[in-house]
């Protein structure tokens, strides 16, 4: 097994859009000479469930699709209880974190059956369990981009901002071109889509160097 | 769906998920012929080749079918007229096409025919998990199982010779690890050059006679010769392995995981090298290749079987090693029946994974030396299975914020409680199959198979005789009305049974995707066919019904109620297009809460609207303690202003935001 395997593990709640996330890394990965296993929990899990997308991503080899526990080198989080939940489990105290702290509120919590851990308690809980927290405003990001669907791009434009995977900026860009802006009806949704990648990217640098 | 699917560039790797490889292997194939009823995890496959037809309308067509069975009936008579068909469905898919596979397999075929069966272990997006080889077996078909996306495109090719070889359909087991997983990829070339001419021969006959079952015991032998010689049977390890690693689908790649990290702990554990271990992917399921498993078993003591869901190679293997016994001398094969492959929830319950594999081989291998290791996890979607912290709440599935489900279910239970009979709610397949959760106020008192739950009203409504007195309702979807309910109303009324039937018509097959049916017209190419209109239908069965909108909740109570009162077979229709669709067809006005209005925590309404109708997009602002709306989660479906007892929940008028603007 070479060493230089990476598992990334993508933490979120059914309609976040983990599966566009978790698509645009790969190929990104696969156009950059990679090889990637990936594996996507949907189908009903579209419905607000729990939702995890894995990544395994390595110059050469071949790998199954999913991640085994305490093995996950990053961690992308796009929800807070979500992320905690994934860290106990796939995390290990090497594990890097980018983390969206906007939270979602699971029906036990709307119904006022369970409460939501307490949002500061659960942001240290979570920084305490691993190596380098990196935490994106992904929501606010994604509204100045022009819509909150676009939160998981921004989470990904943060990724790539974070050097963590050694491709550049504009091979993301590319598979966002492929993705979005294959005629010119989409246009507009791709220059959204761009917009938020940027700002993603430009805020993981800046969180780098105030660090 | 990836666009690069598509691509007509040979050489080139891609990514691609195991269901666009499947799509792909059949484009290169040349297949003309796809016809499917979506179902998780294979809804993705038609849906790639659909995207296919639009570039080569002259070499392929595709189609959603009405159902599994008249799915498989049409890419049967495609390939009886020489051309190459393909029929995708899920694992209960097989089961409603399964009557006419069983006399497929006896009447033969004659252009290459594929069937690609979905199988969810650990039932990710299903009601159960199935496994499908069974009934593969039963049919007598040769039965693949690939592990990757590479090695399902390169089987799906391999697969339509073998059927025209054998002259009989072959299956693909795909479980969703392979299906919803995606890996690289090697796109080959696609064909160019006319489709063949469709043509039956009048000395073409393909009749299901008892003649047929010797043909197909002598077919399966010579898909036993393939099977041998079959390069997609992978194998990693020494020519005379002392242990073997038999494993299927992904497994194969878990396997082989688990076993260079045994190794790397081999020293510790004083087990000498572990050179002796060898993994072969067992790919051709069924007719299992003897001849190569014997040559492995010649050396083999230990035999470890993975395979997801039931222990079907196993039991195979077991016979085979019984069978042989006397050349064998004592083999142990490890597996289900062992206990050495059991996941979280049991022995043969759930999906494989890498800890699974790697417990089951170092349980085998060394069971002395056995580390403690972590709990189970896979991702899931199931909370229990996620490896939950005890102060982590749990999260629910739960309807979209703005399902008009949501809206439908609260209008029934409000109705049934105003008719006070203790009326009772059959379920059915689709997204509103969540109602049998807290979503869907726990709505569901049976659920079963597409169409079941207007059968067994049809039962229940005859049982006054007996003294059942309880209002019976059955709600379906309006994919499942024309996939399997219509049989049903049919008997009902024929029987003069006495219930309702609500169909929930939300104008798509909305669980697997948004597919179009025969109720909204337009073909799977998006190609324009008029709709097949269900009042049409409905009227000439003769029915009364209704046609309601479930976000006017006071109307459609009302019409549930009046429907309840009524002797008989009613139908009702509760019209209104699934949140998903409809957020992206129109813009509508934003729904906000106003703050002074709200009577916020401590207030006679008790948190109405997210504690009791909780939708989503309704949370609590914990710090002024009031309502308020998710904006990144509500899809201004407008239903919580017309629940909220205190009218504090309004649409942001035009007039609202130029007020906004003059006031910042
Ligand atoms: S308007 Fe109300 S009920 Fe409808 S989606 Fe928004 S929050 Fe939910
Ligand atoms: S996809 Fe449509 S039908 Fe299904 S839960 Fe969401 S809004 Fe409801």
């Amino acid at each position: 097994m070479s060493s230089s395997l990476v598992n990334l593990v993508i933490a979120g709640v059914g309609g976040q859009g983990n599966v566009l996330a978790s698509q645009i890394i790969g190929r990104t990965a696969v156009a950059c000479g990679w090889k990637v296993a990936s594996a996507d929990t949907f189908g009903v899990s579209q419905r607000g469930g729990s939702v995890m997308s894995h990544l395994r991503l390595a110059p050469q080899g071949s790998y199954g699709p999913l991640v085994p526990p305490k093995r996950a080198h990053i961690i992308l989080g796009l929800e807070p209880l979500e992320t905690a939940r994934v860290l106990s489990t796939y995390g290990n105290p090497h594990t890097k974190l980018l983390l969206n702290p906007r939270p979602n509120f699971p029906l036990a919590v709307l119904i006022r059956e369970r409460s939501y851990p307490d949002l500061h308690q659960l942001l240290s809980h979570i920084r305490n369990q691993s190596s380098e927290v990196r935490e994106i405003q992904a929501a606010q990001l994604a509204e100045t981009a022009g819509t909150l669907l676009a939160q998981n791009v921004v989470m990904t434009g943060a990724l790539a901002g974070t050097g963590w995977l050694p491709f550049p900026a504009e091979a993301y860009k590319r598979v966002l071109n492929s993705i979005f802006g294959s005629d010119q009806s989409k246009s507009k949704k791709l220059d959204l889509n761009l917009y938020a990648f940027e700002l993603g990217y430009q805020a993981a640098t800046h969180a780098a160097q105030a660090s | 769906m990836n666009a690069e699917v598509l691509l007509d560039d040979a050489g080139r790797e891609v990514l691609l998920t195991g269901n666009e490889a499947v799509a792909r292997g059949a484009l290169e194939a040349g297949v003309n012929y796809a016809a499917s009823y979506p179902g998780s995890p294979t809804a993705e496959i038609l849906e790639a080749l659909a995207q296919a037809q639009k570039l080569y309308p002259d070499r392929l067509y595709t189609e959603w079918s009405v159902n599994e069975k008249v799915a498989m009936e049409g890419a049967a008579a495609a390939s009886f007229a020489g051309l190459r068909s393909l029929t995708i469905m899920k694992c209960d898919g097989l089961n409603v096409a399964f009557d006419f596979l069983t006399s497929l397999g006896l009447s033969g075929t004659r252009g290459g025919m594929v069937i690609a069966v979905g199988d969810d272990p650990s039932a990710h997006s299903s009601a159960k998990e199935e496994d499908s080889r069974y009934l593969g077996r039963l049919a007598h078909l040769a039965i693949w199982e690939p592990a990757d996306s590479q090695q399902a495109k390169e089987m799906v090719k391999a697969a339509f010779d073998l059927s025209e070889q054998m002259g009989q359909p072959v299956m693909l087991r795909l479980t969703t690890r392979v299906c919803h997983a995606a890996t690289n990829a090697t796109l080959g070339p696609l064909p160019k050059g006319p489709a063949p001419q469709a043509i039956i021969a009048p000395t073409d006959k393909f009749i299901t006679w008892i003649e047929g079952h010797k043909a197909q015991e002598e077919r399966l032998l010579g898909a036993v010769q393939v099977a041998n010689r079959s390069n997609f049977n992978r194998y990693l390890g020494p020519d005379q392995p002392e242990i073997l690693v038999v494993a299927c689908g992904p497994s194969f790649h878990y396997a082989h995981e688990a076993v260079e990290e045994l190794r790397a702990k081999a020293e510790d554990w004083g087990l000498g090298s572990l050179n002796g271990i060898g993994i072969l992917q067992l790919a051709t399921a069924w007719p299992l290749p003897e001849e190569l498993l014997l040559g492995y078993l010649k050396s083999a003591r230990q035999v470890i079987v993975l395979e997801e869901i039931e222990p079907f190679v196993e039991d195979y293997l077991l016979g085979l090693v019984a069978r042989n016994s006397s050349t064998l001398g004592q083999t142990v094969v490890y597996g289900k029946h062992s206990g050495h492959v059991a996941s979280s929830n049991g022995i043969g319950l759930g999906e494989l994974n890498p800890e699974l594999v790697y417990r089951a081989i170092a349980k085998a291998i060394a069971p002395g030396a056995l580390a403690p290791v972590a709990s189970t996890a896979t991702p899931s979607s199931k909370p229990s299975e996620a490896g939950e912290q005890p102060s982590f709440p749990g999260r629910d599935l739960a309807f979209c914020a703005g399902c008009p489900h949501r809206a439908s279910f609260w209008a029934l239970r409000s109705a049934l409680e105003l008719d006070g009979r203790r009326g009772i709610i059959l379920g059915d397949i689709g997204c509103y199959s969540l109602a049998k959760g807290r979503t869907g106020f726990n709505a569901f008192q049976t659920m079963h198979a597409m169409g079941s739950g207007a059968g067994i009203a049809s039962g229940l409504g005859q049982l006054w005789r007996f003294g059942f007195s309880q209002p019976v309702v059955a709600v379906v979807g309006d994919s499942t009305f024309y996939h399997a309910v219509v049989p049903a109303l049919i008997n009902g009324r024929y029987t003069q049974s006495n219930f309702l039937c609500i169909i929930l018509d939300n104008q798509t097959t909305a669980m697997t995707g948004h597919q179009p049916h025969p109720g909204t017209g337009g073909g799977a190419a998006g190609d324009p066919l008029p709709p097949v209109p269900m009042e049409q239908i409905i009227s000439g069965l003769g029915l009364p019904f209704t046609i309601l909108d479930p976000f006017d909740i006071p109307k459609a109570t009302a019409g549930i109620y009046a429907a309840l009162q009524q002797p008989g077979v009613q139908i009702l229709i509760l019209r209104q297009t699934c949140a998903l669709i409809a957020t992206k067809r129109e813009i509508r006005p934003e729904v906000y809460v106003d703050p002074d209005l709200c009577r916020g925590y401590n207030c006679s309404c008790f948190n109405f609207c997210s504690r009791v109708f909780a939708c989503p997009g309704n949370i609590w602002d914990d710090q002024r303690g009031v309502a308020s709306i998710d904006q990144s989660v509500c899809n201004r479906c407008g239903v919580c202003i017309s629940l909220c007892p205190a009218g504090a929940i309004k649409t942001r008028t035009e007039e609202d935001v130029s007020h906004e603007q003059l006031a910042s």
